[in-house]
């Protein structure tokens, strides 16, 4: 009996060891996988569901106010957002990762950012999306499934729109 | 004489007029906002969310400074330490805590470390005993001198060695 407690005990430990090590080896959700589903409540206090984005796509973009590399890219997506904003089917969203409100509202308006924004609370979307470090966008197509994944700033507003224009009509 | 009586009673009163000033100044400086003990009493008890295994209090980065003037300003605001660390459980999550909240999985973290340790105890305590009885068995064997076991008489026997006794006994 205490030797079935004792290797099944050792047993449960090893199982969690190895659940843990292959969560953390996964890396971000990948091409082809389905886009895990979140509400985003934005600063302005408005939702954002993605599953009533199906038929749209949605540039899912992770940042911070005191992430450096964020920066050179916020005003591309910006443009990146009104050059498709016409259309209505392109959906932009800011997911602000372990921020500040001030800091994050100021990043928005020193880069004149004016599509949705929110944080991500308790940091649940960013696991979802097993996100690494910031920045990172991920393009969900029509049927939400993940199209492509930046890993990183976009280099230009072309490096943009080149990743989402093959997935329109 | 009278004039430098005089001349100490104006110095006199220019110092306590000084220090009466002095006092109102020095509150106004404690009471303006928390002192960096204080932020970093409830930061040292939260972890950074983006660097992981550091402490608030001790992390240099542009991030964990925006936490602890978070901290600062929850503070000058009223809220108890327990009230900015549900806060920052909100926003960043469960790992923000040094300790983890006793729910759930989390128990785990608590359980598993527990059980290894008595685990370890009982192993530990078991082949001590064990080697201390192999340790007396070789040396019985190698003397040639094991000790056998005593039998057990049988009631039958008893009596008979009772009566063998009384006999001898009266003879």
């Amino acid at each position: 009996m205490k030797k079935i407690l004792l290797w099944g005990g050792l047993g449960l430990l090893l199982l969690f060891l190895t659940i843990g090590l292959i969560r953390s080896q996964k890396g971000q959700v990948s091409v082809g996988e389905i886009a895990p589903d979140f509400e985003l409540i934005s600063f302005a206090g408005e939702s954002y569901q993605l599953s009533e984005y199906r038929g749209s796509v949605v540039v899912l973009n992770f940042w911070a106010s005191w992430c450096d590399t964020c920066k050179p890219e916020a005003k591309d997506l910006e443009a990146a957002y009104q050059y498709y904003r016409s259309r209505g089917d392109v959906i932009f969203l800011g997911v602000d990762y372990v921020d500040t409100e001030p800091e994050a509202l100021g990043y928005l308006e020193e880069f004149g950012v004016t599509y949705p924004n929110g944080p991500d609370l308790r940091t649940e979307i960013s696991q979802a999306y097993r996100v690494g470090g910031v920045p990172e966008t991920f393009i969900i197509d029509q049927d939400g499934l993940i199209a492509h994944v930046q890993i990183g700033p976009f280099r230009s507003l072309e490096d943009i729109l080149l990743r989402i224009d093959p997935l329109l009509d | 004489m009278v004039t430098e009586i005089k001349k100490t009673s104006w110095v006199a009163a220019l110092s306590i007029l000084l220090v009466v000033c002095l006092i109102p100044a020095a509150v106004y400086a404690q009471g303006s906002g928390p002192s960096d003990d204080e932020v970093n009493a409830v930061a040292k008890q939260l972890y950074c969310p983006v660097c992981e295994n550091i402490p608030l209090d001790a992390c240099g980065t542009t991030a964990c400074e925006q936490w602890r003037g978070v901290i600062r300003d929850r503070l000058a605001e009223g809220w108890s330490e327990d009230q900015i660390k549900e806060y920052f459980v909100a926003q960043y999550g469960d790992r923000v805590l040094a300790e983890p909240p006793r729910e759930g999985f989390n128990w785990v973290v608590y359980i598993v470390p527990m059980v290894i340790f008595v685990g370890g105890g009982v192993l530990f305590i078991t082949g001590i005993k064990r080697w201390r009885d192999s340790g007396q068995d070789r040396t019985l064997r190698r003397g040639g001198k094991k000790v056998p076991e005593p039998d057990k008489l049988s009631d039958d026997d008893i009596k008979r060695v009772e009566e063998e006794l009384l006999k001898r006994s009266k003879g």
